[in-house]
């Protein structure tokens, strides 16, 4: 995999760190933003999965959500911290502590020439179909996944629907075992 | 017990995950059945229909349930390893009602999302209504009027009493109480006929809107929710008679469907079934959200995380949802119904006669509708399903950038494979039924 960029966020926010003084706020190790008084973390994608070891092993006992965002024609504020460069795709996950009572949410940055994230599956099992709807819908890869396969969409279904440049109102209908959909029409 | 099809096929059908598997650490080793998640194609499984059949070496069978199985709760489909009677490995296939709502979310205004997400979940619509409101509130920055929220909690107890009726109506007919079946949809007609007075409609309201509710309570709603409250007690005794004490029943539901605490937790199963386990979780009191810091009521768990007691606590939680309800009667502040912010509501019918500015006014807001400064925001609410959650981006525009619906019934699928594994398939329907997955929401 190639880790270029991420590798290079790293450094960034380590050497960030120093110079914005208080004015950078971190949560294990990763910088932290506010979006609404909700904490959100911005982990390089070569640590995601290291950061969810850390998550659980600090309490945070259940991944609540993780979803994906195509930031392909988004004009406005991503508000990332600074260090953080911007990429096409996001991945997003909620995490819950019952002992605290609180939630926190983890942004990861994924180029659109690599897809690739790590599977949170062995640390959160409950992430399982909550990755497979991310790869069905928007095309991101979670490696290691035990069973990266399409769960909304039929499973010969071509294109990531979610997608910002996937069209709509151009496809014709497909269902199961109907491999010719031009003649349809 | 009807299945649809059979496949004959080999015993040894997918392994190659397995090994995999248990290098992992971590909540993985809280599973110990991750193994009955079976995980094959379908393409995979209609190869094995060619397999010839081979003698003793033959040990199990796939089989399809579902998708148009009476006790499959909609449109399920199941594909089973079958050991004779036994489940030995399952996998839940879902997206038959796929119709693309969270990409169909970023092609409608906030006005009109409600529209949108009321039809994931439809016997719980206005909780859907409601979760995506509290996410556009959340992102503009308003607070909806004190009036609107207690609305809101009296429509949401009152869906939440509905949805559990619901539930015990399949429950009942899934396993043979088929006068069950009756009794629930006759009660939450009642309660449907609440709503229809108060919102116009038995289903998908789009009352709960971004900035309040569509309408106030119409006159005499007291006297509508007194004779709801008046009526249940005696009609949830019944169900204690019919089936809470009813040997037959127990039996078929005590022990069965099993999931402990460590996994419900690590497959992020919220709602019902995760404090059935005993876990006591409840974003209504643990993450107090509308009104409900100021009433009373009790967060029903169960102790052995079986069909039994998921049975047991929706039929508790019917009864503090009454609870609930009988403390917004008294409690019912005066006031107005949604926010009168010009932002995000349009002028009142009266000033649209009288003035040429709230006429544009008004038909600004529902043709192109009202901006929604940029930023992302998670929001959840305590769903009858458990956390029904909303994440929306927006990037300053009248449409969500991107609308995510956490659907409660989505996630909690996932357990389903674990309590299927090593029962037999007459207590996969109690199992199937007691999940209470809403395909709706599953598929979105």
């Amino acid at each position: 995999m190639s880790e270029d960029v991420n590798e290079e966020v790293v450094d960034e926010a380590q050497v960030d760190e120093p110079d914005a003084g208080e004015a950078m706020e971190m949560a294990y190790d990763c910088p932290v933003s506010w979006s609404r008084e909700q904490k959100v973390i911005h982990v390089a994608r070569d640590r995601w999965r290291h950061l969810a070891h850390t998550l659980l092993a600090d309490g945070w006992n259940m991944c609540i959500d993780l979803t994906s965002v195509d930031y392909l024609s988004y004009s406005a504020n991503r508000n990332l911290p600074t260090g953080v460069a911007p990429e096409r795709f996001e991945v997003v996950a909620s995490f819950i502590s019952h002992k605290r009572g609180e939630r926190l949410r983890a942004r990861t940055q994924v180029p659109a020439d690599d897809t690739r994230v790590d599977s949170l599956y062995a640390i959160y099992p409950g992430t399982d179909y909550l990755e497979r709807e991310v790869y069905d819908l928007m095309g991101i890869e979670f490696t290691d996944h035990p069973d990266l396969s399409r769960i909304l969409m039929p499973e010969n279904w071509e294109g990531h629907p979610l997608r910002k440049d996937y069209g709509i109102n151009a496809i014709p209908v497909q269902f199961k075992a109907h491999e010719a959909p031009e003649t349809a029409s | 017990m009807t299945v649809t099809e059979e496949n004959v096929a080999e015993e040894n059908v997918t392994e190659q995950s397995v090994a995999q598997e248990a290098a992992y650490t971590d909540q993985l080793h809280a599973l110990p059945r991750a193994k009955a998640v079976l995980r094959m194609s379908e393409v995979k499984a209609a190869e094995m229909i060619d397999q010839p059949l081979d003698g003793e070496n033959d040990q199990t069978m796939l089989i399809n349930m579902g998708p148009a199985h009476p006790s499959t709760h909609g449109v399920l489909r199941l594909m089973l390893e079958m050991d004779g009677e036994t489940i030995r490995r399952s996998k839940p296939i879902v997206g038959y009602l796929h119709t693309g709502m969270e990409k169909q979310g970023e092609e409608l205004t906030y006005l009109q999302g409600c529209t949108n997400t009321t039809r994931m979940d439809y016997a719980a619509p206005l909780f859907n209504e409601l979760v995506f409101s509290m996410a556009t509130e959340e992102l503009i920055g308003i607070e909806v009027p004190e009036r609107a929220t207690w609305i809101r909690m009296l429509m949401c107890e009152m869906n939440r009493i509905s949805s559990h009726l619901l539930f015990m109506a399949t429950n009942g007919m899934d396993l043979g109480a088929v006068s069950m079946m009756i009794y629930g949809w006759r009660e939450r007609e009642q309660v449907l006929r609440f709503f229809q007075k108060v919102t116009g409609l038995r289903m998908n309201h789009n009352y709960i809107r971004p900035g309040g509710v569509a309408a106030d309570l119409p006159d005499g709603w007291r006297d509508d929710v007194r004779f709801l409250l008046d009526m249940l007690p005696h009609r949830l005794d019944e169900y204690d008679i019919l089936m809470t004490g009813q040997p037959i029943w127990r039996d078929r539901l005590q022990g069965v469907g099993v999931i402990s605490q460590a996994e419900a937790i690590a497959l992020s199963v919220t709602g019902p079934i995760l404090r059935s386990t005993g876990v006591a979780w409840d974003l209504r009191r643990d993450m107090p959200y509308l009104a409900y810091d100021d009433v009373d009521f009790d967060v029903v768990v169960g102790s052995y995380g079986d069909a039994f007691d998921r049975y047991a606590i929706r039929l508790a939680e019917i009864r503090e949802s009454m609870r609930i309800v009988g403390q917004i009667l008294d409690k019912m502040p005066e006031g107005d119904y949604r926010v009168q912010d010009a932002k995000v509501t349009p002028p009142p019918r009266a000033r649209i006669d009288e003035s040429m500015e709230a006429l544009i006014h008004h038909f600004k807001i529902f043709t192109e509708g009202f901006k929604v400064p940029e930023g992302e925001v998670y929001v959840s609410v305590e769903s009858p399903r458990g956390e029904l959650g909303c994440y929306i981006v927006s990037d300053g525009g009248p449409k969500p950038y991107r609308m995510h619906i956490r659907g409660p019934s989505f996630v909690n699928l996932q357990s389903m494979p674990h309590m299927l594994a090593d029962a037999f398939l007459a207590d996969g329907v109690a199992i199937i039924s007691s999940v209470d997955p809403i395909l709706g929401e599953v598929d979105r």
